[in-house]
């Protein structure tokens, strides 16, 4: 190990750590989440609502609870999506890389509420 | 190809295979991101690009990805994979050609790569751009992992006795 080659990781690790602080301080409390699938919006939902939403012809189940919105099932093989717990900032995002879903959580006043699936 | 490459190649096209199947036996660091992992097969991406070549250690590098996909994983996680190795491959050749950073270096800007090119696919399938907000921390489990894997791959080299083809 050289000079430089410590540099270079140092670089990258402040690099993160700046993203990082740059992403926890612009994060607000988010007012609605809206469900992505295959690249196409397909629904927004509030997250003052309590409800349990069915996505994707029922791949995936969407639960908002108390502000929290979460993947409670999931029909992939490693329910990684389901593993990601609860959001609830705006930009956080689950994904559910199998069934091509993510759920993005977003700022400001719930739109209007447009249920399609 | 000699036959005695093609063997040698064939082994470690199955080495990488197991350390894939090895990685997914260990427990998750948090369950809360998808995306952290060892890097264990990239041991042995980067001990055939050190010690045959950019080439060969492609070859290898997608057939494991392909081969492993089709047994554990599915066609998705093939495009998020391939996304990762291509690109850490990639920018790993050109790293180790036109620089003169040490393997660990080269192991840790590989790994983060991976990182990168998974999310740019997922990001591709997904049209979420949000998905970005996972890299911080990405990066920075990908520069440990490297740290780790480029030390492996060092040992592995000074203990692997060297063959001519």
């Amino acid at each position: 190990m050289k000079k430089k080659d410590f540099i270079l990781i140092g670089v990258i690790v402040a690099l993160a750590l700046i993203l990082l602080i740059c992403v926890k301080f612009t994060q607000k409390e988010g007012a609605c989440v809206e469900v992505k699938i295959d690249g196409t919006k397909v629904a927004t939902y509030p997250l003052n609502v309590n409800a349990t939403y069915t996505l994707n012809g029922g791949t995936n189940i969407l639960t908002i609870e108390d502000g929290y919105a979460y993947l409670s099932e999931a029909d992939c093989p490693d329910h990684l999506c389901v593993k990601q717990g609860k959001i609830s900032k705006t930009g956080q995002v689950i994904t559910c890389l199998p069934n091509k879903l993510t759920v993005t959580v977003y700022g400001g006043e719930p739109k209007d509420v447009d249920i399609i699936s | 190809m000699k036959t005695s490459k093609m063997t040698f190649l064939g082994l470690f096209t199955a080495v990488a295979m197991i350390l894939s199947f090895v990685e997914t036996l260990l427990p998750p660091l948090t369950t809360a991101l998808p995306g952290i992992k060892m890097g264990l097969p990239n041991i042995a991406i980067m001990f055939i690009l050190y010690r045959i070549g950019w080439k060969e250690a492609s070859v290898v590098s997608i057939v494991r990805v392909i081969l492993v996909s089709l047994l554990f994983g599915s066609v998705m996680s093939m495009a998020y994979s391939l996304g990762g190795a291509i690109l850490s491959l990639l920018i790993m050749t050109l790293m180790q050609k036109l620089t003169s950073f040490n393997r660990v270096s080269i192991s840790v800007v590989g790994g983060v790569c991976h990182n990168i090119g998974q999310i740019l696919v997922a990001w591709a399938v997904t049209s979420t751009a949000q998905i970005v907000y996972y890299l911080p921390v990405l990066l920075i489990s990908g520069c440990a992992a490297g740290i780790l894997v480029g030390l492996a791959a060092g040992m592995l080299e000074k203990r692997v006795p060297k063959i001519k083809f």
